[in-house]
Parts: structure tokens; sequence; C-alpha cells
């Protein structure tokens, strides 16, 4: 008996540490940007690059990684109609396969998007990428096209002149998309086996760029998908695309909400806490309108939660009581989310300045900066003691185990 | 002797037998891709029809690509993947493609544009000498990457000359393919520069001349889904009665002309009549083809808006600000031989941000490269100026 108790807590401490080792979706696995168990160089410099590897197009979308393969996409083309999905070998930077596509709906984005701004997402044996054009396409590790679905086309109003952003996630056998603009809107479950809608929900009609969010399952509720518009947060069973309740106080159309310890942290009226309750409802835990974020999503974490305004700077708030703790003026503006990760948050500028953060209740210090030179605007991507970031030109790896090997393209 | 030959033949029919085979098998695949469906219900089929495909082998590549002719755009993506994933498994088994048959598939402009670029983007890797032999004599191709290709050696060329007279030659032959804004705007500017005229408007096929009747009401964004008197009329009659007289959203109001000579043939309401808050205008033109074609109406508003073509309603689309831009939207049409009648209604709503006070449009007829389809007959402001490039 003791002997299969031992075997099963190996097997499920293999198996967590499999998922923590991934990065699979924009904010990563839970979608809050934190790196559970992650320990990444908190040094970034020259010599904590492992490797940049060239990529064939721009993107605002953020890497993610599946084991030994690191997933990109980009758009390229005068138009920005071609699609790209790259596999990039974690090791060593090189490509395994690039996959491309052209797009079936509209491509015109703001020239600071692109087509390639949505973060791609993985269920572990597919991976799911998403383009401002709405196409959402399914290819298995070995770059297969498993499906595709051009909602773009199927749905040729549900766009935005600006460019859409939302990234997809994945919530159990469920690919949840977001597209909702002006003209059109919607929400829908897509199959990640068949690509066959599952549901689909109306969503009111305003252009909006936030994520759906994951808010996990408790002993009385199921796993919930949380869905952010201009009127505020909508809690979804992913299964089905009912709506179980409803934060209707408005909320950012940019920022994301994130989710800590069961609570949720939304961009409305500067920043909201809600934590819900029991008979499908929620209760307001507090609200900070002097915290308020600018593009970039809130992170939540070790009970602060923290934003970036436009002007670059962060603020930290603790996260009982939305109470402002402390401020720190980063350089440059932000369009990325940071990622926390062994007590450190990782924070990129649109300039492609790192910084990297040491919060503490009192105080925030900037630990390390890295200039990289190039735009970036995508969130960052970790796994395996490894940082992943990317611009228009190149994806870096960062990690502690390269120190010292820096191999370019 | 007889056993040897008769053995030989068994071999041959046997060949030839799997050869029939093998074909009726990739066409059948390529079929299953050709029409796969909106909505993903065919997903299985059309993965087990790329597997087979790329376990074909190197004759499997031409019927490949025969068959991107005419698909949809979701079809030629599944297309799209068997090609790369077989070239991928040849290049890995150490096979050669077939280069002179898909150089010369790249250059058979019956085939689908996108077919061709991919085999052209495919050879290049390995013989990067194709673009020099290809892209010079693609100036008017039938796809627009490979016109930008060569409008940009053409405006290099030019723009390294320090003869006048022989860059204006290279701007000239350059412009003459030219479909996408910004190297229009290079060659336009190089032009005016060595004082030679260039009419950007006709060269993109802009419709400068239109009648406008309005304001109609819009406060409250509610007129965009109200149907004034232009547009009862247009309906039933296809045209609205130009002689006409409405209640406006202020009094009566009848049809005026409105030009553009602007280059990019901006109609633009706030400055040329008004910013009328919480409004919405209704124009029309006419547009005379030669033939039954199929055309692309690109157009270019930061308002709300719906279109007409001959009485029918093509696309509407209800967003406010969000940009305005050339090519913004493309309507596909089928415009039919002779007097074609387009009418457009554009909605301004009551932001007052600054970057909310544009009340504009610009509307311009192309083929699927973006290159303009003029029409049979001129607008008056071309004819009055028929020397005019």
């Amino acid at each position: 008996m003791r002997l299969r108790i031992m075997f099963m807590l190996l097997a499920t401490g293999a198996a967590s540490s499999l998922i923590a080792a991934d990065w699979r979706q924009f904010r990563g696995n839970a979608a809050n940007s934190v790196a559970v168990g992650e320990s990444l160089p908190t040094e970034l410099s020259g010599d904590t690059i492992a490797w940049k590897a060239s990529l064939p197009g721009r993107g605002l979308s953020g890497p993610i990684v599946v084991g030994e393969q690191v997933f990109v996409s980009a758009s390229s083309g005068y138009t920005q109609d071609r699609l790209h999905v790259i596999s990039i070998n974690a090791a060593d930077g090189s490509t395994q396969w690039e996959r491309q596509f052209i797009a079936t709906g509209r491509t015109l984005t703001h020239e600071t998007m692109c087509n390639a701004t949505p973060t791609m997402a993985s269920d572990g044996q597919r991976v799911f990428a998403f383009f401002s054009s709405n196409d959402l396409i399914c290819l298995d590790l070995a770059g297969n096209l498993q499906w595709f679905r051009g909602f773009g086309s199927e749905f040729p109003n549900a766009s935005n002149s600006l460019g859409m952003s939302s990234s997809p996630v994945i919530v159990g056998k469920t690919v949840v998309v977001q597209v909702e603009s002006d003209a059109e809107a919607f929400a829908c479950g897509v199959d990640v086996e068949s690509g066959v809608t599952l549901w689909q929900i109306d969503r009111p009609h305003a252009a909006n760029w936030t994520s759906p969010s994951i808010l996990p399952a408790t002993n009385d509720t199921p796993e919930l998908v949380l869905l952010q518009s201009s009127k505020g947060l909508a809690a979804v069973d992913p299964t089905s695309g009912t709506i179980v309740w409803n934060f209707d106080k408005g909320a950012s159309t940019i920022p994301s909400s994130t989710v800590d310890s069961g609570s949720i942290v939304i961009p409305s009226n500067g920043l909201t806490a809600i934590r819900p309750a029991t008979g499908n409802t929620f209760e307001q835990l507090w609200n900070a309108s002097s915290i308020s974020p600018g593009t970039s999503s809130p992170v939540v974490v070790d009970g602060m939660a923290f934003v970036l305004n436009s002007a670059g700077v962060l603020t930290a708030g603790e996260t009982t009581s939305g109470e402002r703790l402390w401020q720190l003026r980063l350089r440059g503006k932000f369009s990325s989310t940071p990622i926390a990760a062994n007590g450190y948050l990782y924070l990129f500028n649109e300039d492609g300045n790192a910084f990297v953060v040491k919060p503490e209740k009192d105080k925030g210090t900037i630990v390390s900066e890295l200039d990289l030179a190039e735009k970036i605007l995508c969130s960052p991507g970790a796994a395996d003691g490894a940082l992943y970031v990317r611009s228009d030109e190149h994806l870096f790896k960062f990690s502690k185990r390269h120190q010292g090997r820096l191999s370019t393209e | 002797m007889r056993q040897l030959v008769s053995g030989f033949a068994a071999i041959l029919l046997t060949t030839a037998i799997t050869c029939a085979v093998r074909a009726d098998e990739t066409s059948e695949a390529i079929a299953v891709l050709r029409d796969v469906q909106p909505g993903s219900t065919d997903s299985a089929a059309a993965r087990a029809a790329v597997q087979k495909l790329t376990t074909g082998g190197a004759q499997t590549l031409m019927p490949l690509l025969h068959g991107f002719r005419q698909a949809t755009p979701l079809a030629a993506n599944w297309l799209r993947n068997a090609f790369e994933q077989l070239v991928e498994a040849e290049t890995k088994a150490g096979h050669k493609l077939p280069q002179q048959e898909l150089e010369a598939f790249v250059g058979d402009q019956e085939q689908s544009p996108q077919a061709r670029r991919l085999v052209y983007e495919t050879l290049k890797r390995t013989d990067p000498g194709i673009e020099d032999r290809l892209i010079p004599g693609m100036l008017l191709d039938s796809s627009a990457e490979f016109r930008r290709d060569a409008v940009a050696r053409l405006i290099t060329e030019a723009a390294g000359m320090s003869d006048a007279a022989k860059a204006t030659t290279l701007y000239r032959k350059a412009i003459s393919g030219a479909v996408h804004e910004d190297q229009v705007k290079t060659i336009a500017e190089a032009l005016r520069k060595n004082n030679e005229t260039i009419d950007v408007q006709k060269h993109f096929g802009f419709l400068p001349e239109w009648s406008i009747v309005g304001p109609f009401d819009n406060k409250d964004e509610k007129g965009f889904a109200v149907a004034y008197g232009p547009e009862l009329e247009v309906a039933t009659a296809k045209m609205p009665d130009l002689q006409a007289e409405y209640d406006g959203q202020s009094g009566k109001v009848r049809w005026q002309p409105i030009a553009t000579t602007d280059d990019y043939g901006m109609i633009d309401i706030a400055k040329q009549i008004e910013n009328y808050k919480g409004s919405l205008m209704y124009a029309v033109t006419t547009w005379t083809s030669d033939k039954e074609q199929q055309v692309e109406i690109r157009l270019g508003t930061p308002n709300s808006w719906k279109l007409w073509v001959n009485g029918e309603l093509v696309f509407e689309r209800e967003e406010y600000h969000r940009s305005c831009k050339l090519d913004q939207y493309r309507v596909p049409v089928t415009l039919k031989s002779g007097p074609n009648q387009l009418m457009f209604k554009v909605c301004q709503n009551e932001m007052t941000q600054d970057w909310a006070q544009r009340y504009q449009f610009q509307m311009r007829i192309c083929d699927s490269t973006g290159s303009a389809i003029l029409p049979a007959k001129r607008t008056a402001r071309h004819a009055a100026n028929p020397g005019v490039q």
C-alpha cells in the first residue's frame, strides 16, 4: 500500500512538473502571468541569453512552450496576410518546422499592431494559432494541420479596423475565443480535436482587446472561463457557454482580469477584486480607483497586485484591501504584461528594455536591466528555467543554465 | 522467352494500374481538400487527404498545385499545408524537386497566384537566381506580390539614375504595375519632382464624382438602421430619384453634386459640406462597365456605412472612428454590362474627441490585385483632361 501511495505521489509529481515546465498560453497555463516553480535568471544580460532565433515576420504574440518546443506565430507581407506558425527547438533555437497560411479575414490593423497579435495556445498535443484576421489554426506538434477555422470569413463583420488581439485559452477539451468588435461580437468554444463549434454566445457589440481568464474549479463550482468586456465580466461554463454569473459594473477593454487564489482582480474602475460566492454569484472584496492599469494586464502574486500604467509606472497594491503600497518608475511605454517568477517580476517595455524588479511589501527595486534594442510588445513566457520573449525580428531565450553561451540565429 | 515477355508485360501492366490507382487517389484527395467547408465538420477527411498527398511522392506535386486554381481561401490553406509537408518529405528523402516544371508553373498566369508564389518561394530557397530570371517579367502579373517585387526593382533602378529622363521612363514603367499605396506614393513623388504629371486618382480607379443628400438623423447612432427616402427608393427602383426632396435632420434636403480632386479620392463631408454630428448622408454614383465582370469595390471610411450595388445591399458595417485607410474594406461584386448604380450610406456619430471628427469616404473599383478597373464611360473630370495619366 505504501509503495502504491509512493508511486502515485511520484506519478502526480511527474505530471505536475511536466505541466509546470510548459507555458501553454497567454499569461501561462493558469492565464495569470505567474510562473509557478520556475527559477529564472535574476540578472538579464548577454551572458544569460542562451540563444536568439530569427523570426519570419512581425508579432505581438508571445511565445508558448510545450516540452522541448517553443512556438510562436508571426505575420508578414504588405497586407500582413501571410500567417506563420513556427516551432523552435528550446535547446538550441533552431527552427524545427514552419507552416504558412494565408489569412481568410481582414488583416488591417493599427501600425503598432499586426495580424499576429494574439498569443498561441496549446493543450499539450496540439497548438492553436489565432490571428487578428480571426483565423484559428490547429496543428499537431509536428506541424500537421488538424483544422482551420476562418472566423473572419464565417463572420465578416466581426473585425476591428484597429486590429483584434484577444488570445484563446484552453479549458479542458475546449478552445475558448473572444471575437468582439463594434459591428459583431461573439465568444465561442471550439472542440480541440475537430475544430467544430461546441457553443457560441453573443457578446456586447463593442471593440474589445481583452483575453479570457480561467477561474479554477473548487469543491463547489466547476472550472469557469471569464469573459471581460466594457460591460463587465461574465463567468461562463466552458462546456456549454452558459453564463453562470455576471459582474456588470463595467471593465476595461484592453488589460484583462487575472485570478489568484480564487479571487479575481478586474481592471474595472481602477482595479476591483471580487470572489465567487455560493449560489452562482460573487462578492466584491475591494475597489482601488487609484490603481489603474494601462495596456498591460494586472499581475497578482505573493499578496500583492501589480499594474503598469501608460507612463511606465509600476504600482503595487495590497490584495486584501486594494490599498496602494508603492510605486516604481520604470522607463518607456509598456504594452506587454509582466510575468512573476521566483519572487521577481520580469517586465519588457516597447523599446526593448527589460527590467527585473524585486517586489517587497514596502518597495520595489530594479535588480537588473537590459536593452535588447528591439521593439517588444509581446508578453513573455517562462518554462523549464528559461524566460522567452520575442520582438518583430527575434525570439530570445534567457536561461541560467546557458550562462556564458550565446548562439545567434 | 515468351514467358519472359509475358512477365515483363505483367509488370508493366501492374505498374500502369498502380500509377492509375495512385493518380485516382491523388485526384480524390485533392477533391476532398478543394471541397472543405467552413465550420470544420470535415476536418478528419481533410487530415486524411493531406496524409495521402504527403506520402504520394514527387508525382503528386503538380496535380496538387493545379488544385489551387479557384480554390476557396480555406481550401487553399489545406492544399498549402499538404504542399509544404510534401516538399519537406521529398527534401528529407534526398529527392530533387522537378525544378523546370515548377519554374514553368510559376510563370503560368492561368494558375493560382497564391500557388505560384508558394512555388517561387520554395524554389528560391535553393536557387536565388530565380528572382532575376522571373521577377522583371512580372510587372503586370496576376499576383500583387509578384507585381510588388517587379515594381520595387524598377524603383531601385530609377532612384539610382542620374539622368532624369531615363529615371522618368523607369518610374513610368514602374507605375504601370504598382498596386500598393507605398510604391505609388514613392513613384508619384519622384515623377512630380521631375515636373511630370501623374493622376494618382485615376491610377487607383477612385470614384471622384457623386450626388449626395443629407443630413438625415443619426442621433444616438440610431439612423444606421433607419431606411430614409433614398434607401426606400433604391430597394424598388435600384436608383433613387435625384430630383426628389426629403425630410432631413433639420429641414428639406435635396441631392447636390460633390466631387474631389484628392489623389486618394477622398470625399470629405466634414470639410466640403459640414460635420453634422449625429447625422447620415446618402451618396450615389453611376459606373459604366463595358461587360459583365467581377470586381472588388474597395473603400475606406472612419464612419459606419452601407453599400448598395444596383439596388442590392452588398455590405454594411457599423463601426465608428476605428481608422480610415485605403482599401480598408474589400467588397467583391459582379457588375453588369452598362451603367451600374452605387449608393453609399455614410453615418457620423456624436463623439466629441478630436480623433472622432472625420466624416468622409473614398471608394474605388479594381481587380483582385488592386489594379484599377476604369469605367467604360469616363467622368467629366477625366473627359476634360484626356491627356492626364
